[in-house]
């Protein structure tokens, strides 16, 4: 076992990792301000991924269509809010995380019922080859394409986290997710809150989605990727952003580590369940994640 | 006024603690069992009991072990179809390798081992709570998914994993047409929801839903945390085993892995989420809807419109779908159990108004 | 508590009713004496939809064609209703059994699209008496025709291809002593389709002294980076992809970014179509599969298709997948599905023909060379002749590889390994066969 290639491996998790905490990053989003378990992240991905490609596959200039898809995602939202939050306000969270999984197959199936069920390419121009700079120096294959993603996903994080600390909205998010009755009570809007959220999510999934669809291919298998996230969320803490980069780079390299050092005293395939025994584990010790707020029950 | 039960005086205590006090209820639950077990296989054609009954009664008991955990007991479980699996490769594997297996006894083996398989995975819900159990759950889902599809002695040693139930026999008598198949299914569901309404009457029963309303409390009461999440995590894999050994041998002659996918235990939690959490009257109606909705919305698009393209009917069955989801959560959370239980209180005024 | 909640409930439940009257009221309609029904089960949504409607479209276009054309096989008329299975296997036992008594005589022959729903379907289509036509995947061990009467894995199984796959390596490398103390990795998805060729590679690597290692793709495979270092660490000389959907294409990119050659991975045909390519982009290029009939528009009979049936507006999918790789498969099932009803025809008289007439002519098939060039298939299918034992029939691959904008054809016709194959296809039949309990029946 060489070391550079163990640091191939982690490296190549982490990065990868990356790529899962952009998608966590509009669940931590959501939670943080409504506590609400956004199952149907996944459908939005593909839903914003779908509508982006097919108005370029229409032959709309490129900022157009993604101004397009933005005034979609915001439109997206602010229904979501009113016809399936609204009502379902007092609600135990239980309930409101089986009406997102129920929002989930909903956007699944609109997204392929208006656009269409076809796998479409998609190009961002960026280049899914080795970085020859780090190649030259040390031998270690990493590809520019997951370089460039692990710094969108940075600004992201860092634009996000400016938001939520530096602004008076992100002042008025965090009063939100700390308890709806008193931000209620000091003035704070609640159902302009949500849908603000909302479309902040919508605009992450859509930037998640234009990232792994240039990998795959914007299509169906798009929406898969919440089950990989999930993990992700559990590690991190459901209402921490730092949470869910730190927790997506930690599931992508043990997820690597896992398969290639363990998958060969088990067979091989450990890759699907491994993040969520390792999450799993952690809940048992630490059932809030490395970031998240440690909620006390009072009987 | 049909439905008052003014005049029946209860005389003995076995009386008053039986399953269906009213007379007319229970009036109705025969009518029901006579049309289940004279009428339908007279009047139903193969299609009908074949694709669309024997899968209904499947789901129906599956739906049902996952109502006593989720419904009753309050834990989130997103793993039930990995327990279906456990059942059916337990029975397959117990019916070839063990010569001159009787298949009922392969039906009952199959339940207890998944029995002992859900109360291992169950174990974590004595830490974990409420949604992150869901987790947990999940975590079973993938870890039987991968077992079954890379340990090929699981199934018999074919490349495929893929497994061919052999023929069914009973007491010498061979069960292959689809009526035989339909009775055979239809009276293991029968006792088994038998046995399952009675012990939701029971203390065990009272004892999930004290633990499913306020654990903390429950536990200040005497009630065992312990013992109780794991007697419910047992229950409901028995009940999983079973449909799903059924599954393997009356549905589908052919099962492999992919037929216990995540998608199949989101199915069943809907089903449960539909017909009513806690109910056992609710895991049927559950299973009644998810079973027949996607033929339902086919049948109905075909004839209102003609000749849809079929990926805009699986479309707007998936947007229907859902939208049913949200519309139960909103309008009735307690799904369409509450929505008979309240139609059957207003049965007892009719025609009066109050 | 939620206002006008009773309306609600008395909505739904109306709702509701006029639903199941749509249920109950949907018979079948009366089928005239000159109409041949053909089921077809689709898969139109789903991570594979583009191989489902590819196909199926293929199918029913061509059917289209003989109808506009020649107003139908022999003056019968096609007639076909399609039902979703979304490639779920409860799904398409439903739409099997749903659609199975329609027509004069019954459905006369069935294609499941997808070896899990094959799998179900074998009992019941051997007690109902309709053949089951897996063309290209399903049941490999189905081609010993003694054990299983009513299931066709025609023109070539999974294990003949792998063995013509191992042909086309000694080929490239020259000559097959030169196998020895090669490396190649089974790259295949962890779900029976995938699994099902590990048996004959081992076989295969045990026979030509290659070595053999198998890596499990956990499905759906969006992200294989893990297995893509486990194979540079390993560096063989040559990856079989043997994926299905978005697996197909990741490992493009992985290959892209780790700098193994494209043209040293060799794909199974479910990997190899435009819609498994596109989305790699550059990637792709120079990346080969097998494929078991032509590709692109320059046969008489697709330019034919595209000129009777789409000019008028008559096809069923976008006119600018007739030609892809997909669309070309299910022509050629339309052109055996046909071929077999002349047959038929000439044995049984002209009239619609039910499941057991389509039995004995899917036994009896012999489309030679110049019956496909007479159809206008040349270059897009190779001869096929079936026989009772032998429900394949055919068995030969070609390669074809990805040149950045579509696929070219590099190779000849290559032979599998018969002999090797056949006698584990006959061991596997007869476990089976035991296993279930029946009697083989002799083959004359």
């Amino acid at each position: 076992m060489n070391v550079a290639f163990f640091l191939e491996v982690l490296i190549g998790g982490m990065l990868s990792g990356v790529m899962y905490a952009l998608v966590a990053l509009g669940f931590v989003l959501i939670f943080k301000s409504s506590g609400v378990f956004n199952f149907a992240q996944g459908a939005m991905v593909l839903f914003s991924a779908l509508t982006f490609v097919r108005l370029l596959e229409m032959h709309i200039y490129f900022w157009l269509a993604l101004a397009l898809t933005l005034v979609v995602m915001i439109v997206l939202a602010m229904a979501i809010e009113r016809l399936v939050l609204r009502p379902l306000v007092n609600q135990p969270l239980i309930i409101l995380f089986m009406a997102t999984i129920g929002l989930n197959f909903f956007l699944e199936g609109l997204a392929q019922g208006v656009w269409d069920n076809q796998v479409h390419g998609f190009d961002l121009g960026i280049n899914d080859e080795p970085f020859e700079a780090l190649r030259q120096l040390t031998g270690i294959l990493v590809s520019t394409f997951d370089l460039v993603a692990a710094l969108i996903a940075g600004t992201l994080v860092l634009g996000l986290s400016l938001f939520f600390h530096k602004t008076r909205i992100g002042r008025a998010l965090r009063a939100v997710s700390d308890d709806h009755q008193a931000a209620l009570s000091v003035g704070i809007p609640l159902h302009h809150i949500w849908s603000i959220t909302w479309a902040a999510a919508g605009i992450v999934a859509l930037v998640a989605g234009m990232l792994w669809g240039t990998r795959l291919g914007v299509q169906f298998s798009l929406s898969l990727i919440t089950l990989k996230a999930l993990p992700v969320l559990i590690l991190g803490g459901f209402n921490s952003i730092a949470g869910a980069i730190v927790g997506g780079l930690i599931i992508g390299a043990s997820e690597k580590l896992a398969e290639v050092y363990l998958s060969r005293f088990v067979g091989g395939g450990i890759e699907n369940f491994f993040p969520y025994l390792l999450a799993m584990v952690f809940l048992i010790f630490r059932p809030y994640g490395l970031f998240g707020d440690e909620i006390i029950e009072r009987v | 006024m049909v439905y008052r039960e003014s005049g029946q005086f209860k005389t003995t205590y076995a009386n008053d603690m039986a399953m269906f006090p009213i007379t007319q209820d229970r009036w109705g639950l025969m009518t029901i069992i006579v049309i289940a077990v004279v009428a339908v296989p007279l009047v139903a054609n193969d299609y009908w009991i074949t694709s669309l009954l024997i899968p209904f009664l499947i789901f129906a008991l599956a739906a049902l072990g996952l109502n006593v955990l989720t419904g009753y007991a309050g834990q989130l479980s997103l793993g039930h179809a990995g327990f279906m699996g456990v059942g059916a490769y337990a029975a397959y594997n117990l019916a070839t390798r063990i010569p001159d297996m009787p298949l009922l006894l392969s039906f009952l083996g199959a339940g207890l081992i998944t029995t002992v398989v859900g109360m291992l995975f169950g174990l974590p819900s004595l830490r974990i709570k409420e949604f992150y159990l869901a987790v947990a759950t999940l975590a079973a889902q993938f870890i039987i998914e991968w077992a079954f599809s890379s340990i090929g002695w699981f199934s018999g040693g074919t490349a495929t994993m893929t497994l061919d139930t052999p023929p069914m026999i009973i007491f010498g008598y061979h069960i292959h047409t689809p009526r035989q198949r339909y009775y055979l299914t239809l009276g293991i569901v029968m006792l088994l929801t038998l046995l399952a309404k009675n012990l939701v009457r029971s203390q065990v029963g009272r004892a999930w839903m004290a633990m499913r309303d306020m654990d903390v409390a429950a536990e200040a009461m005497g009630i065992r945390p312990l013992t109780t999440k794991l007697l419910a995590f047992a229950i409901s894999s028995f009940y999983a085993g079973v449909a799903g050994a059924l599954y393997g041998f009356v549905f589908l002659t052919s099962v492999d892995i992919t037929a216990f996918e995540l998608e199949r235990s989101f199915r069943l939690l809907f089903m449960v989420i539909i017909g009513g959490l806690g109910s056992i009257l609710g895991s049927f109606l559950g299973a009644a809807f998810i079973v027949l909705l996607p033929i339902l919305i086919n049948n109905a698009a075909t004839l209102f419109v003609g000749t849809v393209p079929t990926n805009l009917i699986a479309n707007i069955e998936l947007m229907v779908f859902g939208g049913l989801i949200i519309f139960f959560l909103i309008v009735e959370p307690y799904g369409l159990a509450r929505l008979w239980h309240t139609t059957k209180e207003k049965l007892r005024l009719w025609p009066f108004p109050h | 508590m939620y206002r006008g909640k009773g309306v609600a409930m008395w909505y739904g439940m109306a709702m509701l009713a006029v639903l199941m009257v749509g249920v109950v009221l949907a018979q079948p309609p009366a089928d005239p004496n000159k109409e041949q029904f053909v089921p077809i089960l689709i898969y139109r949504t789903g991570p594979y939809a583009a191989g489902g409607s590819g196909i199926m479209g293929g199918f029913m276009d061509y059917m289209a064609l003989l109808n506009e054309r020649d107003g139908g096989i022999n003056g019968i008329k096609l007639v076909w209703e399609e039902c979703e299975t979304a490639y779920n296997n409860d799904r398409g036992v439903e739409c099997y059994e749903r659609l199975k008594a329609k027509g004069v005589k019954g459905a006369p022959v069935v294609n499941p699209l997808s070896t899990g729903i094959t799998y179900a379907l074998i009992d019941r289509a051997t007690n109902d008496k309709i053949p089951l036509v897996s063309l290209g995947y399903g049941r490999t061990d189905a081609t010993d025709g003694r054990v299983f009467p009513y299931v066709f894995p025609l023109i070539t199984n999974y294990w003949n291809q792998s063995s013509a796959k191992v042909r086309y390596i000694a080929q490239l490398s020259g000559g097959e002593d030169k196998l020895k103390g090669k490396k190649i990795v089974n790259l295949h998805l962890n779900v029976p389709y995938g699994k099902e060729t590990i048996p004959i590679w081992d076989k295969l690597a045990e026979k030509f002294g290659f070595e053999v290692k198998h890596l499990a793709v956990p499905p759906p495979g969006l992200d294989q980076k893990s297995l893509w270092l486990l194979i540079r660490e390993y560096n063989p000389d040559w990856v079989v992809n043997r994926n299905w959907g978005v697996s197909c294409t990741a490992p493009l990119r992985e290959a892209a970014r780790l700098g193994f050659p494209r043209d040293k991975i060799l794909g199974v045909w479910w990997c190899g179509s435009e819609e498994d390519v596109f989305p790699a982009g550059k990637s792709a290029k120079g990346y080969m599969t097998t494929n078991f009939h032509g590709v692109g528009r320059d046969f008489p009979v697709i330019e034919e298709i595209i000129d009777k049936v789409y000019t008028p507006g008559k096809g069923n999918l976008p006119v600018t997948r007739a030609g892809s790789v997909y669309y070309n498969r299910g022509v050629i099932h339309g052109i055996i599905t046909a071929e077999a009803m002349r047959l038929a025809h000439q044995k049984f008289g002209v009239a619609p023909i039910g499941g057991e007439q389509m039995q004995w002519a899917l036994e009896h098939l012999n489309i030679t060379p110049e019956r496909i060039k007479e159809i206008g298939a040349e270059g897009l299918m190779f001869p096929l002749k079936t026989s009772c034992k032998d429900h394949e029939g055919g068995g030969a691959v070609r390669i074809q590889q990805w040149d950045g904008e579509k696929w070219v054809s590099v190779s000849d016709w290559i032979q599998p390994y018969s002999e090797l194959v056949r006698a584990e296809v006959e061991k596997s039949a007869a476990q089976y066969a035991k296993e279930k309990g029946i009697t083989p029946r002799a083959c004359n």
